[in-house]
Parts: structure tokens; sequence; C-alpha cells
């Protein structure tokens, strides 16, 4: 076992990749000698040359549409969003074309686009955006969202195995604060579509992902040790498809909801996960389904702004109180 | 460099480089396209398609020129049409009653009724249909040269994209990528001078879409683009400097739509004298059939019986679709992803 990063198992999961098969490159912005603007790929373009870590000009229209005509061709792409905020650059790529090749055209086109997500790290309206719901609604895409090293290793592994294409999306305030043992010499593979059991509880359930996993994790320990209340964790790991199962076994054990996530509140994926609920286990509810999310503005870069806009740890436990005593 | 002239001209080109069965085999595919999408107008008022109906009427000539100059045939070169390119696919294997049965909707047309028109490929063959987005192909078609850089193959990518087209995001990104990249993609410019509506000078302030392809440092020529014979060689060369890894090309057809955007459209804002001039004097089939009689490079016996054996082809590809079934309604719901197989059907379209 060794003790590694979010961002060193990511980059573990490709690196491995691009060793097993030779299909398999990366193309973005800065990707090749710089490393990438996070030092993701640090290194592999010694490892493995120029021509499988292309560094590409700014348009990301180009680089997820070279990716696309490469994979109809039999290779793998792996397409870096130098910040996930301009992947709107290459949304028309991505829905029209991308995700109706299969459906429409019968087009195989296996490739993979990822990049760095998400807040709390002062980055302003254009370097903390986390764009699951904008894509949610996307038949053909896969959206897959990892909170741990483990499944940042599992799951960057099974996209770039997957036969469609995936949305990978990275937090980067996760990237060097989350911590992890991982076997060495084990193949880590975490399967696109199957969410986690993060935490086992009792009396209310939270359903989450990406970065709020951590707040919510902390936020339960807070519930067991203030309140007595006994509160499971639901890391759902992957967006598109979502496990629905995973949520309806949560809500008929615990019978209360919270959802909680980082992007915005209306038009967020909470409204989908709670739809799914009250369709399939609306009679096992014992109170209303909760949301804790962003307040619906773009985010903003002072300190105070940011930390008041976007779901914070005490947050989550003031709803949970709330729909405890419910 | 040698390149072809830059201007429309009436000097003969001496087509010396194709034989004659390779000038009736241009002449068959020309013959097809009109006679196809004649075909398609009388389905077309029979209600029989099922959508718009776009022709080429007019383009036929760059659209099979510029394909012909491509080695066909299993795992060669791989093109990628617009809605005006149906002579392209032609030209590239497609068969007429695939065309017929995808504007049908039939169950058994390539795409099982999922896609419109030309919207649909075979990379075997060597055609990547389109999206309706123009210019997302060029990203796409410049990926699919990057692979055959990157496995050192010897093959090349064509990608067509209109006046109007060269306006998107898409076309500049595409572009410029591939001539970073130095990769093997041929792009022709169709100045057809409609865009739907829009006239060029509502649409771009240069005169030519080869200014636009050399500002990123691609060559680019401008030639006839009713001139088989020029569109043929124009791309031929751009064809094989791609081969030999010299990166993109660039080959502006200067032609006229002669109809309008679809069917539907009744072309009132094109000046009626300007279309007639263009039919009467500048037919690129009339222009082809022309040179082929004066420069007594074939007969027109042979040309009357490819005239009848496109008719015959026609008929019977009609004949045997045009009854068939469309394709059946719970077949909409697989294969959008690999896994899972299919979408969930919802309840309330039970039984």
């Amino acid at each position: 076992m060794a003790e590694v990063t979010f961002l060193e198992a990511l980059r573990q999961g490709l690196w491995e990749e691009m060793e097993r098969d030779e299909r398999v490159f990366i193309l973005g912005e800065d990707v090749g000698l710089y490393g990438g603007a996070f030092k993701v790929t640090e290194g592999f373009s010694k490892r493995f040359g120029e021509s499988r870590v292309i560094d590409t000009p700014i348009s990301e229209a180009a680089i997820v549409g070279a990716a696309a005509g490469a994979a109809h061709m039999g290779l793998r792409p792996v397409a870096e969003m130098q910040f996930i905020d301009f992947i709107s650059c290459a949304y028309d790529m991505l829905t029209n074309y991308v995700a109706t090749a299969r459906y429409r055209a019968g087009l195989s086109t296996p490739l993979v686009v990822r990049g760095p997500c998400g807040g709390y790290v002062r980055g302003g309206p254009f370097h903390s955006q986390n764009p699951e719901a904008a894509f949610l609604h996307t038949p053909g895409l896969k959206i897959v969202y990892p909170a741990t090293a483990r499944d940042a290793k599992g799951l960057i592994k099974a996209s770039i195995r997957d036969e469609d294409p995936v949305l990978y999306l990275e937090h980067k305030w996760l990237y060097r604060r989350i911590k992890e043992q991982l076997p060495e010499g084990e193949e880590v593979l975490t399967p696109i579509g199957q969410a986690r059991l993060a935490r086992e509880g009792k009396h209310l359930s939270i359903i989450t992902y990406g970065a709020t996993l951590w707040k919510s994790l902390e936020a339960a320990d807070k519930l067991d040790q203030e309140d007595g209340v006994s509160v499971e964790v639901v890391d759902l790991r992957t967006l598109l498809p979502m496990d629905d199962a995973a949520i309806v076994a949560t809500v008929k054990k615990t019978n209360k909801v919270l959802i909680v996530h980082e992007d915005t509140r209306t038009g967020g994926i909470a409204g989908e996960i709670a739809a799914r609920i009250n369709e399939q286990a609306f009679e096992w509810l014992d109170g209303p389904i909760l949301r804790v999310t962003a307040h619906d503005v773009p985010l903003p870069y002072a300190p105070t702004l940011e930390d008041f806009v976007l779901p914070q740890t005490d947050d989550i436990v003031k709803a949970a109180r709330w729909l405890a005593k419910y | 460099m040698a390149l072809p002239a830059t201007r429309p001209s009436a000097a003969v080109p001496s087509g010396a480089a194709l034989s004659s069965d390779q000038l009736l085999e241009i002449y068959y595919y020309l013959r097809l396209t009109r006679t196809l999408e004649e075909r398609l107008v009388a389905l077309y008022r029979q209600t029989k398609v099922i959508g718009g109906l776009f022709r080429s009427l007019g383009q036929e000539g760059e659209s099979v020129a510029s394909a012909y100059a491509l080695e066909r045939g299993r795992n060669k070169d791989i093109l990628s049409p617009l809605i005006r390119n149906l002579g392209s696919l032609l030209v590239m294997g497609a068969q007429p009653i695939e065309i017929l049965r995808q504007y049908m909707a039939k169950a058994d047309s390539p795409t099982r009724g999922r896609e419109l028109n030309v919207h649909f490929n075979d990379l075997e063959k060597g055609y990547l249909g389109q999206i309706s987005h123009l210019g997302d192909m060029i990203p796409v078609m410049a990926g699919i040269a990057l692979t055959f850089k990157m496995r050192r193959e010897p093959r090349v990518g064509l990608v067509y994209i209109g006046d109007g087209g060269t306006s998107t995001g898409t076309f500049h990104e595409g572009l410029n990528f591939a001539a970073v990249q130095r990769l093997p993609l041929v792009v022709i410019g169709e100045y057809n001078h409609w865009a739907y509506s829009t006239p060029p000078k509502k649409q771009f302030a240069v005169k030519d879409l080869a200014e636009k392809a050399k500002a990123y440092g691609i060559p680019a020529v401008t030639v006839d683009g009713n001139d088989v014979f020029a569109v043929y060689e124009a791309t031929r060369f751009a064809v094989e400097r791609a081969r030999r890894g010299k990166g993109v090309h660039f080959v502006e057809v200067k032609t006229y739509r002669r109809k309008g955007h679809a069917e539907h459209d009744d072309q009132h804002y094109v000046p009626k004298a300007e279309l007639e001039q263009w039919a009467k004097a500048n037919d690129p089939v009339d222009r082809y059939v022309q040179r082929l009689l004066a420069a007594d490079l074939a007969a027109e016996a042979d040309m009357k019986d490819i005239d009848e054996r496109v008719r015959v082809e026609v008929d019977q590809a009609t004949d045997a679709c045009v009854d068939e079934p469309l394709p059946p309604a719970e077949s909409a719901l697989p294969g959008v992803y690999v896994e899972p197989a299919a979408a969930d059907k919802l309840w309330f379209k039970a039984p």
C-alpha cells in the first residue's frame, strides 16, 4: 500500500491505461512538456512521446471534435479541458455531435473529456464551475464525478475503457487535499453507474458527490456526536447513468433524504434525484426531500462571498437537524 | 508550386490523366446524382419523402469531381459530405436505394429511420455523415486525418464546407488545428452564393473563401466549380500533396445553388436573370458533356447508354423500397449506449 493524493491516483490511472493500451492518447492545452495546468500529465510527454500527448491550440471545440474523429477510427482519446469551465466552448460538439453519434449513425465514439472542476478555491466565476447539470440532460453521454483517490483512479480507467463518451469531472479542491492508501500492483477499477455507501446510518440519508461528500461526512460526524442522529451518506460517483437502486435503497432505509451538491440550485441535479425518489419511493418518505446547494448566482471571487454562496458543513448540519426533527 | 489556375479559366485541361472509362464513370455519377434527385422530387410531391428535400442542382460537378480525386475502396480515403454533396456520396459507393430509404425514413435505411437524407456513414467505404451544425465536421475530419498521421497510413481526409459554413467557429478552430498539426486533410470550400437566403456580401467581407484558409497558413486555390476537369485536377493535386505529408490544402470551388435551400423554398430572393444565366450557360453536366464531345473524349452513344442505365437503376431502387415499412415505434429505444443497451420505456407508453 502507498499513500497517494487524489491527483496522483488520477495520474496513475491515466499512466496505466497509456501503458496498457497504445490506442490511448491525450490531447489538450499545455498537456505536453508543461504537464498540464495542474501537472496531471507531468512526465507523460517524455514517456509516451509527442504523438500521444498532443499540445493543442486554445480550441475546445476542435479538441473534442478531433477526439471524436479519432475515436471513430478506433483510438481512445482523452481530451483535457484546462479548466472544466471551458467545456462550454465544446458544448455543441459534445451534445450534438459526440453524444448522438452511436444512436443516429451507429458510430462508436469511445472518448473521455476530463478537467478540473469546482470551487472552494477562490477561483472566481470562470475557474470554479460544476457543469454536470448542463450535460445530464444529454442522452449519449456518461458523467462520472469521483470524490476519493481510489475512485479517481478507478473511474478514469473505467472511463477510458468504456465504449461510449464519458465526462470525467475532477474536483480541484480534492486534488492534493485527499490522500488514501491504494494497493500497489493491483488493478483499481470503479464500475461506471454504481454509487457507493460512504457511511452507514439509520435516521437520515445524505445523497451527494464530489467535494461535498467530504463536507457531508464531516456534518454526519457532527450530527452523530452532538445530536445522536445517525446519518447515512451515499456518494453517487456516477451521475449519468444514475444509480437509482442505491438511491431508492437508502430512502427505504432511513425514510428521510437530504441532497447536497455544490452546483447551483435551479435545474441542478438534486431536482432530478428528488423526482426519481418521488416516482420510485414516495410512500417510504417521512419528510420532504431537502436540498443543500449553492445559491443561484455566478460564483464570486472574494472569500466572504464564495463561502456564503457555496454549501458548507454547517449548512448541511442545519438542514439535517431540521429534517431529523420533522 | 505548380498550382492549378486560380480563376475560372477558358483553357481546356487535358484530362489526359483520366482514361475514357474514368471519364464515362464521372459522367455516370453526374447523371446518377441528377436523376436520383429528380426522382426524390417526384417522391416529395407524392409526400413519400418525410422531411425536406435538398437539391444539389448545378453543384453536381464539383461534388463528383472532388470525390473522384480520392482513393476509393475498403479503408482508403474518407470524406464527409454536406447536404448538397449527394454526388460525392455516390462516388464513394453509397447506393441509390440507401438514399431513397433515408429520405423516406424506412426501417431498413442505413440509420433505421433515425436520421435524415445524406446523414449516414460507412467508414470502410469512406464516408462520414454530417450533422446539421455546419463547421463541426472540420474538427471531426481533422481527428480522422490525425489518426491517419499517427498510424502512418497513406490516407487522406476530405471535408466540404459551404460559403455560409465558413462563418462558424468550428470551421476556424478545425482548420487551424489541422494546419498546426499538418494533417492530411483537403477542405473543399463551396462558394455557391447562397446560405439559405443570405448572399456572400452579408456573410463575409472577403472576396474569396481561399483568403480565410490562407490566413491559417494553408495553401488555397480557387477554381471554377462547374468545370469538372478543373475541380478534379485541383483536388487531385491537393489530395496527393496531403498524402505525401505536406499538410492541409484548401480548394475553393465557385459554383451556384440553382434551387432553394430546400424544396419548400421558392427562391424569391434570387435574381431571376442570374439563375437563368447559370442554368443556360454554366450547367456543370452540360459543360462536361460538351467538353467530352468537343475533344472527342467520349461517344454520345455511350453517354446515352449511361442515361438509360441510370434510369433503370433509379427505377429499380425506387420500386424496391417505396412500399417498405417505417421502423417499429419501440425501435426508438435501443442504441444510445452500448451499456445500458436501451433507454427505459416509460410506463404510460405501455399498452
